[in-house]
């Protein structure tokens, strides 16, 4: 104990000369863990948002839907006897259209609500306005609430009419806020509210339309949720329905924000380890200034172990002190944000106090400053004493004590370990640590290997030049760690950069030149004909592919209930909620092919058979043979897996993960889907003239749906950006850091410069060319990594076509230049404006 | 109280091995003045080092108040130090974040004497500093800072004192003060002294002096005052 407390006083009386060796420590630690904490707190907020709102986004304590079909009249009684409120929401998309022909359409999300709507929260219309008071019939004229800018596209006005389907709708009020608006991330189109009453009257509702029945029940006070969902699945196993309440209300929003939230969490990480390179070398430089006084010590008989305690603890407290900053505006930030996000989420912020992300922060913060500063703590105990006698003492050396090294290999991979074990996708963030670690060794690498080049290389005639050269390899010269955090950051700018790019690349020009132009959903069986017809004769139309459609849920896979499956991360959507689903007689088109197993003949009447993706497959461990039970208009149909096809989902055609043998689902009520690809200039045109012979049909233009995903795109771009701009800015507190330790160096420097005759402006050059060097080395080993990451994420994960991009690596390349360029200024100026005669007296 | 036998210092460097200290014999007695003298390199502050147990040698031992020291880790070097060696350097080697009574107090709490600071204030009364008790080094003359450094070798009652040119960074009349200190000290603690220094009128206060030459003890001189044992 008396170690402890005689390194306490010691560490509490070397304190005294302040935190100024520790600025950049402290300001690395703070940036990185702010990042950290306000992007976990950010995603805490949103998390307790949906929590909070989970009854009034989801409409009920519990949703049932059904797909194409309603409940049963015994379903409803059940129910109706079980709660103390039912209500009854339909969802499809389908055409806004104007009263008159010919006029612009628009896709819309149409909610038909019936009396009992909504049964938590409040629909929001605007001056005021009751539903009530707009679902009423007026001269055999519905009345439907509106998003605003339903009635921008359409070009009319409150109190104006328009068509969809076969029925007429009177613009009655504006949507403001929908309280239910949470079950979905993303809309293909803006939201109209009709009553149930009126659909009817538009003649949607067809058998296999792609239609969903919601029934949002309210549970009488006190009933166990888990209770009453057993109770329902008891009653009626294998009814077909999807199941949501309170406790998982909004799912896609959950897993959007969980998404972001650890694509950000890991940027912020990547700020933490570049502010780690500057947390190693304050500390270093802090110790290299204490090297006679850690001498001095050992000499007065300090042990290693006592040596080693009082440094660590003054570092320890400063590390504290940085976290403790980080961790307060990381509580700070998601206040900041927050406004910002108001209205771009269907859910709001709830700010507060999340102990969750500050702890994980703070753990990242303490881990990281543990691994960077061991080692040189470490080299502490390992100064000699004897080198007080010879005035020798000025640099550490070395390698500190093994057990040092061990344990900071064991830190580090408890960096790994904590990054996985927090992740809401362990796998991404596992890829992303073998990044991370991958890039630091090949930084370090590169660095020693560019220092050991520089010193080989043969020495420029120009003796500013040599100088320049020189400070880039001389002993100490801080260039690796230099590399190492500015490359680090640099290298998330180029990989985020690219990857951006390619994209919108993907969004804004091979989507659109691949992709149909169409999608036309919703045809009737008894339109198919008619309407091959209609869009194979329309000028401009290249291509028609249309196949049946019905929705359905995979209930067991090898008689296992899916329930019971936990489904690798990647394809845990096939089993979420509905899929689609088709019948074909002939093997499929272009889209997919076939890997394993064989296309059942066109005249197959035999037992089900399906046609299951490769991929999936192979995450559920699935193979030829085995069976695969969907449930579809409530029934469950079990199939034998006949053949396995590979999928490329990224050219937007119809693709289907699993394809039925003809038979069993020829005969289910069922619509059909088309896509069509059309010349530009005719779109338009195309779509008016399907919405007026078939106003049942419903048109998904590609290239709309696509700008909404650009516009979500951009936003997100945002926001990575932000985050990437943390991890520069550590880069550039290091660099600075290194600058401002290298000041003597360059103080010394100048002023021998200055007594040979350099004149200002040449020495300025010198210092320049030094940091400019370091800045373009950097850049380019930033570019190449940053390509190689962007290369790996675009071709190896998200399976999309790779292109390299000049622009960015270019920006890039000047930013770092400009960075360098400036730092070394100011750190040059301040070399320069001091006099060398006090220097040299001294000296 | 010290007592070398056939130390041998041999250091590698990027030209080779040196041979610093070639056979080394020489026993000190318990309150004994040695003055050891000698051309630079020729080994005077490595041989000062190996008794401090701050350098290892490489041949021969070395017993220093009855315990041999060669075979001691660095943890168990320290601990002699703090209890049997007090040191004094050129350059003072004063921490400079602490002031000079905690400067003194620094070996005391190592040894985890809890009188640690009254014990300090008592050494820098010794030496005339009391009125200096809570002055940092930077506010402190050369030759202060020397009787700090004094204080804080005295304070624990080493059995040994070494000093390395105590008086090098100091002007003439300064030096002679913290000579004249350093030796009543030493007389008034029986405390062994062993004292490199270029100046032969401080060299002559020892009892005895030894001679260095290219890492050996020069026998003429070593012999020259006392007629000791080499």
């Amino acid at each position: 104990m008396n170690g402890w407390s005689v390194a306490v006083r010691f560490a509490l009386r070397e304190l005294r000369s302040g935190v100024r060796g520790f600025r950049v420590l402290i300001a690395c630690l703070a940036l990185g863990v702010a990042a950290v904490a306000g992007v976990g707190s950010l995603a805490a907020a949103l998390t307790a948002g949906l929590k909070a709102e989970g009854r009034v986004l989801l409409g009920g304590d519990v949703d049932l839907a059904f797909t194409h079909r309603r409940a049963s009249q015994e379903q409803l009684d059940w129910l109706k006897e079980r709660t103390v409120g039912i209500s009854t929401v339909i969802e499809l998309r389908t055409m806004a259209r104007p009263v008159s022909r010919g006029g612009r359409q628009r896709l819309v999300e149409l909610k038909a609500v019936d009396g009992g709507y909504p049964l938590y929260g409040g629909l929001k219309l605007r001056d005021r306005v009751e539903l009530s008071s707009v679902h009423v019939r007026e001269a055999g004229i519905w009345g439907a609430a509106v998003d605003s800018r339903v009635l921008e596209h359409l070009g009319i006005s409150i109190g104006e009419r328009f068509r969809i389907g076969d029925a007429e709708f009177r613009a009655a009020a504006i949507i403001d806020r929908e309280p239910d608006r949470g079950t979905q991330a993303f809309r293909l189109g803006p939201r109209v509210i009709i009553a149930a009453a009126a659909l009817s009257a538009t003649g949607l509702e067809q058998p296999g339309s792609l239609i969903r029945y919601h029934y949002r029940l309210a549970l009488p006070p006190g009933v166990s949720l888990a209770d009453w969902r057993a109770q329902l699945q008891e009653r009626f196993p294998g009814a077909g329905w999807r199941i949501r309440d309170v406790e998982n209300a909004a799912p896609g929003i959950q897993r959007f924000v969980d998404r972001v939230a650890l694509f950000l969490a890991l940027i912020s990480l990547t700020a933490l380890l570049v502010g780690g390179v500057g947390v190693a070398n304050s500390v270093r430089s802090f110790m290299e200034s204490r090297v006679t006084s850690i001498a001095t010590l050992k000499c007065l008989g300090a042990s290693r172990q006592t040596v080693f305690r009082v440094y660590f603890l003054q570092v320890a407290a400063m590390a504290a002190l940085g976290i403790l900053i980080g961790l307060t505006a990381g509580v700070l930030a998601p206040n900041l944000a927050a406004p910002l996000l108001e209205g771009r989420l269907p859910v709001a912020a709830r700010t507060g106090f999340y102990v969750e992300p500050l702890a994980i922060a703070a753990a990242f913060g303490f881990l990281v400053a543990s691994v960077f500063t061991l080692w040189p703590l470490g080299l502490a105990g390992e100064v000699r004493a004897a080198a007080l006698f010879r005035n020798s003492v000025e640099r550490l050396s070395g390698r500190p004590p093994r057990r040092i090294i061990l344990l900071i290999i064991g830190l580090a991979a408890l960096i790994g370990l904590l990054a996985v074990a927090t992740a809401s996708r362990p796998d991404m963030a596992g890829w992303y640590i073998a990044g991370a670690a991958l890039a630091f060794v090949m930084f370090r690498l590169v660095g020693e290997a560019v220092v050991r080049g520089l010193r080989r290389l043969p020495r420029p005639r120009q003796p500013l030049m040599r100088l320049a050269l020189a400070n880039l390899h001389r002993p100490g010269a801080p260039t690796t760690g230099a590399l190492l955090s500015l490359g680090l950051g640099f290298t998330v700018l180029v990989a985020v950069a690219l990857l951006e790019d390619n994209l919108k690349r993907q969004i804004e020009q091979v989507l659109p030149e691949e992709a149909p132009g169409y999608y036309f959903i919703d045809i009737q069986p008894s339109q198919t004909e008619a309407f091959r017809q209609l869009v194979g004769d329309f000028p401009g139309v290249a291509n028609i592919q249309n196949v049946p459609m019905l929705r359905g849920r995979i209930v067991a896979l090898n008689g296992t209930p899916v329930e019971e499956i936990v489904p690798p991360p990647d394809f845990a959507w096939i089993l979420r909620g509905d899929r689609g689903l088709t019948w074909s007689r002939q093997p499929p088109g272009p889209g997919s092919r076939i890997v394993e197993g064989e296309w059942w003949p066109a005249a197959y009447g035999g037992e089900p058979l399906v046609s299951f993706d490769a991929r999936a497959a192979r995450a559920f461990g699935l193979e030829i043979g085995d069976t695969l039970s969907v449930n579809v208009l409530g029934k469950t149909v079990s199939a034998r897996i006949a053949n396995l096809r590979v999928i490329d989902w990224t050219s937007l055609g119809i693709n289907f993960v699993m394809v039925f043998s003809p038979g069993l689902l020829e005969r289910a009520p069922q619509s059909e889907i088309a896509t069509v690809r059309v010349e530009p200039s005719q779109e338009l045109a195309l779509e008016r003239a399907v919405a007026d012979v078939f106003p049942n049909v419903t048109a998904i233009r590609v290239k709309e749906v696509l700008e909404d995903v650009n516009e979500v795109l951009s936003n997100l771009a945002v926001a990575v950006r932000g985050i990437a701009a943390v991890a520069i800015l550590a880069g550039i507190l290091v660099l600075g850091g290194s600058i401002a330790a290298d000041h003597r160096r360059r103080v010394y420097d100048a002023v021998v410069l200055k007594v040979v005759g350099a004149t200002k402006p040449r020495i300025m050059v010198t210092f320049l060319t030094e940091t400019g060097l370091l800045g373009v080395l950097a850049a380019l080993l930033a570019a190449l990594l940053g390509t190689l990451v962007a290369w790996a994420v675009v071709e190896k994960i998200m399976r999309m076509r790779w292109e390299f991009a000049m622009e960015p690596v270019l920006w890039t390349l000047i930013l770092a230049l400009a960075v360098t360029t400036v730092l070394g200024f100011v750190g040059t100026w301040r070399a320069l404006s001091l006099k060398a005669a006090p220097f040299l007296r001294n000296d | 109280m010290v007592r070398l036998q056939g130390v041998e210092l041999t250091l590698k460097s990027d030209a080779g091995e040196i041979n610093i200290l070639r056979g080394i014999d020489l026993s000190v007695d318990r309150g004994e003045t040695v003055g050891v003298v000698g051309p630079s390199g020729s080994g005077k502050t490595s041989m000062i080092m190996t008794i401090a147990g701050l350098e290892r040698v490489t041949g021969g031992q070395i017993w220093v108040a009855g315990r041999e020291i060669s075979s001691l880790d660095e943890d168990g070097l320290a601990i002699f130090r703090r209890d049997e060696v007090g040191v004094v350097f050129q350059s003072f080697h004063l921490i400079p974040t602490m002031n000079a009574r905690e400067n003194v107090a620094v070996p005391l709490e190592l040894a985890g004497r809890r009188d640690a600071f009254e014990r300090a204030e008592a050494a820098l009364e010794a030496v005339g500093l009391d009125h200096r008790l809570l002055h940092y080094p930077g506010q402190l003359s050369g030759g202060e800072q020397q009787r700090v450094a004094l204080a804080r070798a005295f304070a624990v009652e080493p059995h040994l004192l070494l000093a390395d040119e105590p008086t090098g960074n100091l002007d003439g009349e300064t030096g002679s003060r913290i000579v004249e200190m350093m030796f009543e000290l030493a007389a008034r603690a029986g405390t062994t002294l062993m004292l490199i220094t270029h100046d032969t009128a401080v060299a002559s206060r020892c009892e005895r002096i030894v001679r260095m030459v290219d890492g050996r003890l020069d026998p003429s001189v070593t012999d020259l005052r006392m007629g000791a044992d080499a």
